[in-house]
């Protein structure tokens, strides 16, 4: 009896092993940020560099913090879809424009619309990586209280938004769209 | 062979140690640039996950060197570095992940399969020792 039934144990749990490594996407890597308030950052805007933007922009509103790019392909790719999102005024997108160079990101802007509220500009990364951001495009749900309540990395389609963000939108909010704490 | 020849053959044996990425000078103290050197090959780079930030050249991995530089100059230490990387990236940043209760199995997977492997071994000589020994040298004849 133990004859057959130690090989196929040990045969049916490597399988399930190999099953689970083979589905998993190892560019994925969870963010230990969620559940934990935000980063704090300051940097100044994309279009008006003298003008700052940061965490304090941010706070009271549920808001989206897109990690974009001019060099990222995903981020062309979802770009669409944000413009849309920002169509739609649910809630405020900021951006967050990820080791660019300013006069590109700008004309990226002006040509394919601009979505955000308002973009930080962080050259040098040092922002991104207090984040723990690690390939664009990246975005992250915040809460009222500055709060991180999701993380998506890769582009966002109309399906991830209505399956991972809507829901927890909702509970966060109860109604679309999302009142401030300001205009409560 | 030349002398020539010869000077260029053995410092192409030489080639693969040369490969280091980071183009910055070394740190001024010994001992943090030492200290540098060993943190950065043991953080992996999460846009190229199978090199470390030491091997890499993705724009990530020399931010990160930068900042770890940057930390490590103000006299931040090892472990303060390492858990600022780790609030921010996850245990996945580590090349030597930490030993908790989700890498039990990780850490203990190689004393678990040789406890088995031990076990089995013990079986079989058990078994091999019962049998007759006439048996044995028949079946030793055999192989021979």
């Amino acid at each position: 009896m133990w004859r057959y039934l130690i090989p196929i144990s040990v045969f049916v749990v490597l399988a399930v092993f190999l099953a689970r490594g083979l589905s998993l996407n190892p560019s994925y890597v969870p963010s230990p940020l969620v559940g934990k308030p935000a980063p704090e950052f300051e940097l100044p805007r994309l279009k008006n560099p003298e003008i700052i933007v940061g965490t304090r922009d941010l706070a009271g509103n549920v808001a989206l913090l897109n990690v974009w790019a001019t060099w990222c392909v995903g981020c062309r790719e979802e770009h669409g879809f944000l413009v849309e999102l920002a169509e739609a005024n649910d809630l405020p997108i900021y951006g967050l424009n990820w080791k660019d160079d300013r006069s590109i990101a700008m004309s990226w802007l002006s040509s394919l619309g601009d979505p955000y509220v308002a973009s930080a500009f962080d050259e040098l990364g040092e922002v991104a990586i207090d984040w723990g951001v690690y390939g664009a495009p990246e975005t992250f749900l915040l809460a009222r209280d500055g709060t991180v309540l999701y993380k998506h990395i890769a582009p966002l389609t109309r399906e991830v938004w209505t399956t991972e963000f809507l829901p927890r939108i909702i509970a966060e909010c109860g109604t679309l769209p999302c009142p401030s704490v300001g205009s409560e | 062979m030349n002398r020539r020849s010869f000077i260029v053959f053995v410092s192409l044996l030489f080639f693969g140690t040369a490969l280091a990425i980071d183009p910055e000078p070394p740190l001024e103290d010994p001992a943090i640039e030492s200290a540098y050197r060993e943190l950065i090959n043991e953080v992996r780079c999460l846009v190229c996950q199978n090199q470390t930030i030491a091997d890499s050249n993705a724009p990530l991995a020399s931010d990160l060197r930068r900042e770890i530089r940057k930390m490590m100059e103000e006299g931040v230490s090892r472990v303060e570095v390492i858990d600022f990387l780790v609030t921010r990236y996850g245990d996945f940043v580590l090349y030597r992940p930490p030993f908790q209760p989700t890498t039990w199995l990780l850490w203990g997977a190689p004393v678990l399969l040789l406890g088995i492997g031990v076990i089995v071994f013990a079986r079989i000589l058990r078994v091999r020792m019962k049998q007759p020994l006439e048996e044995q040298n028949s079946l030793d004849e055999m192989t021979l």
